[in-house]
Parts: structure tokens; C-alpha cells; sequence
């Protein structure tokens, strides 16, 4: 039985090696003609696409199809068996390859203990919001003349941020905005552009000197179009989850979004706010939670959800001419792995 | 006596108010206070110069309006001095026969003298982004800003600049160009001195021609230029902007030469060394780097956890050499009793001579550690 089993293996090898040859294999090699395994194996220049019946090359794609996959299966039992048979002994399964785990060393990664970036921390411009001394107030405006989507979204991201106006842009100047927005008290000005009715850019500006973030906006969903939404979100004060943003950028670009909505969340709301940063993409949500018993917590996605990415932090309020940038993003200079990421 | 910080080959200065030692040879920085005191962003560095030829002192300007004495043979900060005079963050610093020379950004140049009534106060005009001083003829500086044309000052007669740049000519809308110098170096052998503008130009003035506007302008970029430093054979100059674009342009034909990469935000400070082929710089990428002007190629790249507002670059040529501490010694000696070596030039290079071996030596310790280290392992393993 055993030897059968290697020798089936063995013919299911050479098969492998004659299939990774080929770009398409042939489907009749491993069962028709039978391998003499001392025979030089020679890619067969047969292959499946070649057969000119159509309806034979579908039924004889569908043959090859199915053996690759019994193939899987055996191999995946067989493994199975071993585990179970080792028991306890087993050892510990192999954790998958991935890009974030696999990402580069980011000499930037903040160490909790780090005196130096703790007091740089603690002075920056989002200090006094950290301190409590400020609240957040928010000033929400598009490029000029909006249309559909991108007015709807800025309605449905003003219920999700407490104390945030919707103001038409009247085709003023963003410069001009500044100074009125700082006489009044506002402590955030988020602009949402534009292009072809689809809401595509975003620029968070802390006031009143800086930081200022460049974001590529994509893939917004309005609540309309989510499936499985809740019931519309409530005034309460909803809580931050902010995901991943572990160099030093990222911690900047994590304290802009934290000072975005006040303290102390009320917990009756059970409202959440996440932004979630992978590869670099921070994408946000807005979810209502229940706790179904001890153990069960359920989850339904109420707000509008985006996508974010950021493009450049500059120093100061809003110039883009003679402002000066802290990072920019530098697409042929910086993207040269796949496994580096900036935030 | 000889601290680690006399290997230091970098200094920067940091927006948190530290003064950073960089080795870029053993890959350490240090981080350097004033006493024990708090730091705040009010201490910020904006300005620094060398107090002495021999670059054992560092003078740091402070955004409150301080200026400090950094010893690098001790290793610490030894004095702190109030300047705090007209308005704003020191724009430049420099040293003349031993006393201060402070330029703030609201337009007040002053000699700090030993007795207050010698003290020599200068209106440069309002906007200063930037003091200069000549390094051959010391008592001159230049002064330039926003909206404030390049000036050269003579020292010695503050009343009148003894140069004083004129605007180019209105565009070709018949509109007058706006002003904004915001970097500026002096030519080594001439009078002529390069600057680059807020509105991406380089402009080279000759003091020692009639003509007062710029001899040569040429542009880079779309972005403010925030930095300069010429190269070590004065025919090229590297410029930073502020979105983190360093170039080489030529200073003869006004062409660009090439490129450094690799920056990721404002470069505030650049600094070429005066021999080898190297350029330091850094900015508020939170970076120092170091690029081989040569090659084009990133030779040291350290990160420093804060903003970095200007820095120093060590003259020394020899990089490796200095970690031996007879090497560290001799220096020192070298420079308490400099006229004397001055006066023997047959013994310095004896001096030469006998620290090759005492430098081999030191190169060869670590060759005979290595064997060491593997009898070790062996006995570990066995």
C-alpha cells in the first residue's frame, strides 16, 4: 500500500515538473500513457489548448482541473493525519508570508520609551488639544462648486465628527478661509476636492499653525450604498480606534486624526470611529457595537466609508507655493520595495 | 581632555532645543543640553557657527534669543549669553576677534564687545533671513531677506554698506520681481557672493564690478530654494528647496549639473566639506544625510528624531583616523600651542610620520581581537 502510494506520488511529481514546464499541461500524460521513471522526461509539447474540438479541450480542461484539485486535497488530508498523529509534538504551524510582515525596517518606528520623541510629542501643535486646553471645532468645505456625491458625503462625515460645520465654499480662497476660520475658533479645516462628481482628495489642516495633510480620497461609499447599515448615527461623542500608525510620520498623521473628535466618548452612543492603516492606506469606518452576551460582540457599519492615502504633511497652514513640507511622498524616489511603508 | 565629542564629524541642531554630535565613522550620535534644564521649543536651535579656527567651540544662537558655548573637547555646554535684542530668531551668527556677531530676523545686526559702550548695532533693514559671514575677510558680512536686497557690510564702517545689491529688472510684464534672499555664500578668492531666493532663483553678485545686479542667475525648480553651500572647488553650488529637491548648479554657465536624491522633506541646512567630496544635509524630514558629490550616492543616512534646523560639518579630512586617542591628543596639543608648530613646519611632519604607525596600530588592534573572539566561540562550542 505504502510503496503504491510512492509511486503514485512520484508519477504525480513528474507530472508537477512536466506541468511547470508548461504553461498548460497536458491532462492524459499522468494516467494514459504510463512513465517509466529511469526515461528522460521531455516536456510534452502536447497541451490541452491545443486540442481543436472544443467541446473534447472543455471536457478535458474540466479532467485536468479536477485531478489538480484531488491532488490538493490528498496532500492537505495527508498533512492533517500527520499533525493529528504527532499530536502535541506537532509543531507549530507556518505563519504565511505576507507584505506587512515582511516589511522593511522603519528605522523611524517609534519606541514608547523614547524620551526624546515624548517631548517632542508633547510640545508639537497638537498639544494643547492633548492637553485639554483646546476643543475640537471643525470647519468642513469642498472645492468649488460641489456636486451630488461629494455634498452628501460631506453632510454624512459632519454627523459622524461632533462639532463640525458644513459651509459652501463660495469660491473663496483657501488662504482667505484660514485667518476667518482662526478668528472664529476652529481648530481643524478639512476640504473634500472633487473630479467629475466623485469625491477624490482630501486636505486636513490643523489650526492654528499646522500640520497640513494632502490625502488622495478613494473608494467612498455614501450610507446609502453600504449594505446591512444601521439605523442613522446619533449626536453622541463616538470613540477613536486608530489602527497601525507606528513610525514617526505615522504617529503625526494618527494625532491629527485623534484631535479631530473631543475627549471623553460617550459609551452610551456605542458609536466608533477607526481609522486603519495597511500599506500605507488608511481606511476609515464608522460602526455602531452591541454586546450580545459575555463573549459576542456584534458590529453593523453605520457612516460613510473612505479611504485615504496620504500624499504630503507640510508645515504650517495650507501653502502650497512657498510652504515648507515635512514629507512628501516621492513616488519613483521612495516606492522602490513593496515592503516599505511610510507610516 | 579629549572627549568623545571631539570625533564628532557633524553637528546639528534640533527644533527641541538639543544639540546633536554625529560620528558617522563608529554610527553614534549624542544628544548634548544645557545644564538640566527642560527642554521647550523655546530653546529651538536656528542658528551655529565655530567659535574658533580649530572648531573646539561651537556657538549655538537659540530661538529665545540666547546664545550658548558648546566646548567640543569637553564635550558640554560651558556658557550661555542673553542676545536677546530687536525681534524674532537669530538669522545669523559669526565670530570676529573673539566677540559675537548676532543678526535677528527684525533687522538688527550687533558686535557683541567686551564692554557694552564697543559695541557696534547695525539696521540691516526688516525680513532678514539670513547672515553671512566672509571667511577671509572677517569683518565683512553680507545680509539678505524678504523683501531686503543682498547687502555687504564692512565692520569697521557700519554706516554705510559698502555693497549694496540692486533688483533685476521688471519681467516681461513690466512688473517689478519680488525679493527674498534666503541663503547666501561668499565666493573663496573673490568678492563674489551666490544667493538663493524664495522664488527658486541663484544669483551670483560680483561686489568688485560696477554693475550691481547679478552677474549670473539661473533657476531650479518650481518650489523656494532654503539652502546652499558651495562646493569644495567653488565652481558649483548645491541648492535645497523647500520640498526636498537638492541640485548642483554650475556657477559658470548657470547650468544644472545633477541631482541628489533621496530626501523626503525642506531642506534647512546644507554644508559641503572643504576638501573631500561630501555634502551634509538635513531639514524637517528628521534626517542627516551625507552624499558623495561625486557619485551622486547616499554615504550616511541617521535618523535624529526631531526637526533639524542647521548644522556643522567638521573640516577635518582625515575621518577614520581620529578614533585612536593619541591622534585625539596630539590635536588638542596641536592647537594650545599653534604658533609654535607654525614656527616648525620640519617637526610637524615628523609628527605626520610617527602618527602613521601609531594609527596603523590602532587599525590593527581590532585585527587582533578578531582571533580572540573565535577561540572564544570555539570554546563555547566545544
Amino acid at each position: 500500500m505504502a510503496e503504491k502510494l510512492g509511486k503514485g506520488r512520484t508519477s504525480q511529481k513528474a507530472q508537477h515538473n512536466a506541468e511547470k514546464a508548461e504553461a498548460v499541461a497536458s491532462p492524459g500524460e499522468g494516467q494514459g500513457a504510463p512513465v517509466q521513471p529511469d526515461q528522460v522526461l521531455f516536456p510534452p509539447s502536447f497541451s490541452v489548448s491545443e486540442i481543436k474540438n472544443k467541446q473534447r479541450r472543455h471536457f478535458m480542461f474540466l479532467r485536468w482541473k479536477q485531478q489538480q484539485r484531488k491532488e490538493k486535497l490528498a496532500i492537505k488530508k495527508k498533512r492533517k493525519k500527520e499533525r493529528e498523529a504527532l499530536g502535541d509534538k506537532a509543531p507549530p504551524k507556518p505563519v504565511p508570508k505576507t507584505i506587512e510582515n515582511q516589511r522593511v525596517y522603519d528605522e523611524t518606528t517609534v519606541d514608547p520609551n523614547d524620551e526624546e520623541v515624548a517631548l517632542d510629542e508633547a510640545t508639537d501643535e497638537f498639544a494643547p488639544y492633548f492637553n485639554r486646553q483646546t476643543v475640537p471645532k471643525i470647519l468642513i468645505t469642498t472645492s468649488d462648486r460641489p456636486r451630488g456625491k461629494t455634498v452628501r458625503f460631506c453632510e454624512q462625515l459632519s454627523k459622524c465628527i461632533p462639532n463640525s460645520h458644513v459651509y459652501y465654499r463660495r469660491g473663496l480662497a483657501l488662504k482667505r478661509i484660514i485667518p476667518q476660520c482662526m478668528s472664529r475658533d476652529f481648530t481643524d479645516l478639512i476640504v473634500i476636492n472633487e473630479d467629475r462628481k466623485i469625491p477624490n482628495g482630501l486636505v486636513l489642516s490643523h489650526l492654528p499653525d499646522g500640520p497640513t495633510a494632502h490625502f488622495r480620497m478613494s473608494s467612498v461609499r455614501l450610507r446609502k450604498e453600504i449594505k446591512r447599515k444601521g439605523k442613522a448615527p446619533t449626536e453622541h461623542q463616538p470613540e477613536v480606534i486608530l489602527n497601525n500608525f507606528t513610525t514617526r510620520l505615522g504617529h503625526s498623521i494618527g494625532r491629527m486624526f485623534a484631535s479631530l473628535f473631543p475627549h471623553d466618548p460617550q459609551f452610551v452612543g456605542r458609536q466608533v470611529a477607526t481609522f486603519h492603516n495597511q500599506r500605507d492606506y488608511i481606511f476609515f469606518r464608522f460602526h455602531r457595537y452591541i454586546f450580545k452576551n459575555e463573549k459576542k460582540v456584534a458590529i453593523q457599519e453605520l457612516g460613510p466609508r473612505f479611504t485615504l492615502k496620504l500624499r504630503s504633511l507640510q508645515k504650517g497652514t495650507f501653502d502650497s507655493k512657498f510652504g515648507e513640507y515635512e514629507w512628501i511622498h516621492k513616488r519613483h524616489e521612495m516606492d522602490t520595495s513593496r515592503r516599505k511603508f511610510h507610516l | 581632555m579629549a572627549s568623545p565629542a571631539r570625533g564628532n564629524h557633524v553637528w546639528v541642531g534640533s527644533e527641541t532645543g538639543i544639540l546633536k554630535g554625529i560620528n558617522l565613522q563608529k554610527k553614534q550620535a549624542t544628544n548634548y543640553k544645557f545644564g538640566d534644564a527642560v527642554l521647550s521649543r523655546h530653546e529651538a536651535v536656528t542658528t551655529m557657527c565655530w567659535g574658533d579656527p580649530y572648531e573646539s567651540e561651537i556657538y549655538v544662537g537659540c530661538l529665545d534669543g540666547s546664545v550658548k558655548l558648546f566646548s567640543t573637547e569637553k564635550g558640554k555646554f560651558t556658557e550661555s549669553r542673553d542676545c536677546r535684542e530687536g525681534e524674532g530668531p537669530f538669522c545669523g551668527l559669526a565670530v570676529l576677534d573673539g566677540s559675537l556677531i548676532t543678526c535677528v530676523q527684525s533687522g538688527l545686526l550687533k558686535v557683541w564687545r567686551d564692554t557694552s559702550s564697543e559695541n557696534v548695532e547695525i539696521q540691516v533693514g526688516p525680513g532678514v533671513c539670513r547672515m553671512c559671514q566672509n571667511p577671509e575677510q572677517l569683518h565683512r558680512v553680507a545680509t539678505g531677506g524678504k523683501e531686503n536686497c543682498l547687502k555687504v557690510w564692512d565692520l569697521h564702517q557700519p554706516q554705510e554698506p559698502i555693497f549694496r545689491a540692486k533688483n533685476v529688472r521688471n519681467d516681461w510684464l513690466d512688473l517689478r520681481v519680488p525679493i527674498w534672499d534666503r541663503d547666501m555664500q561668499f565666493l573663496p578668492g573673490s568678492e563674489k557672493i551666490v544667493t538663493c531666493t524664495g522664488y527658486h532663483q541663484v544669483r551670483l553678485y560680483d561686489p568688485s564690478s560696477p554693475q550691481r545686479r547679478p552677474v549670473l542667475e539661473a533657476t531650479f525648480g518650481e518650489y523656494p530654494l532654503t539652502a546652499l553651500s558651495l562646493t569644495p572647488d567653488a565652481n558649483a553650488v548645491v541648492v535645497g528647496s523647500s520640498r526636498g529637491d537638492v541640485a548642483v548648479i554650475d556657477l559658470r554657465q548657470g547650468r544644472l549639473v545633477k541631482c541628489l536624491k533621496g530626501f523626503a522633506g525642506s531642506v534647512r541646512a546644507i554644508q559641503c566639506h572643504p576638501a573631500l567630496p561630501l555634502v551634509a544635509s538635513c531639514g524637517l524630514d528628521r534626517f542627516l544625510r551625507v552624499h558623495n558629490l561625486h557619485q551622486k550616492r547616499l554615504e550616511h543616512k541617521v535618523y535624529l528624531k526631531s526637526r533639524l534646523n542647521c548644522l556643522l560639518l567638521t573640516s577635518r579630512e582625515k575621518w577614520e583616523n581620529e578614533d585612536s586617542p593619541a591622534e585625539l591628543q596630539s590635536d588638542v596639543k596641536e592647537e594650545e600651542d599653534d604658533e609654535i608648530w607654525n614656527s616648525m613646519e620640519v617637526v610637524a611632519t615628523k609628527r605626520k610620520a610617527e602618527t602613521q604607525p601609531c594609527c596603523e596600530s590602532g587599525n590593527k588592534e581590532p585585527r587582533k581581537d578578531k582571533p580572540s573572539r573565535k577561540k572564544k566561540i570555539r570554546k563555547a562550542e566545544s
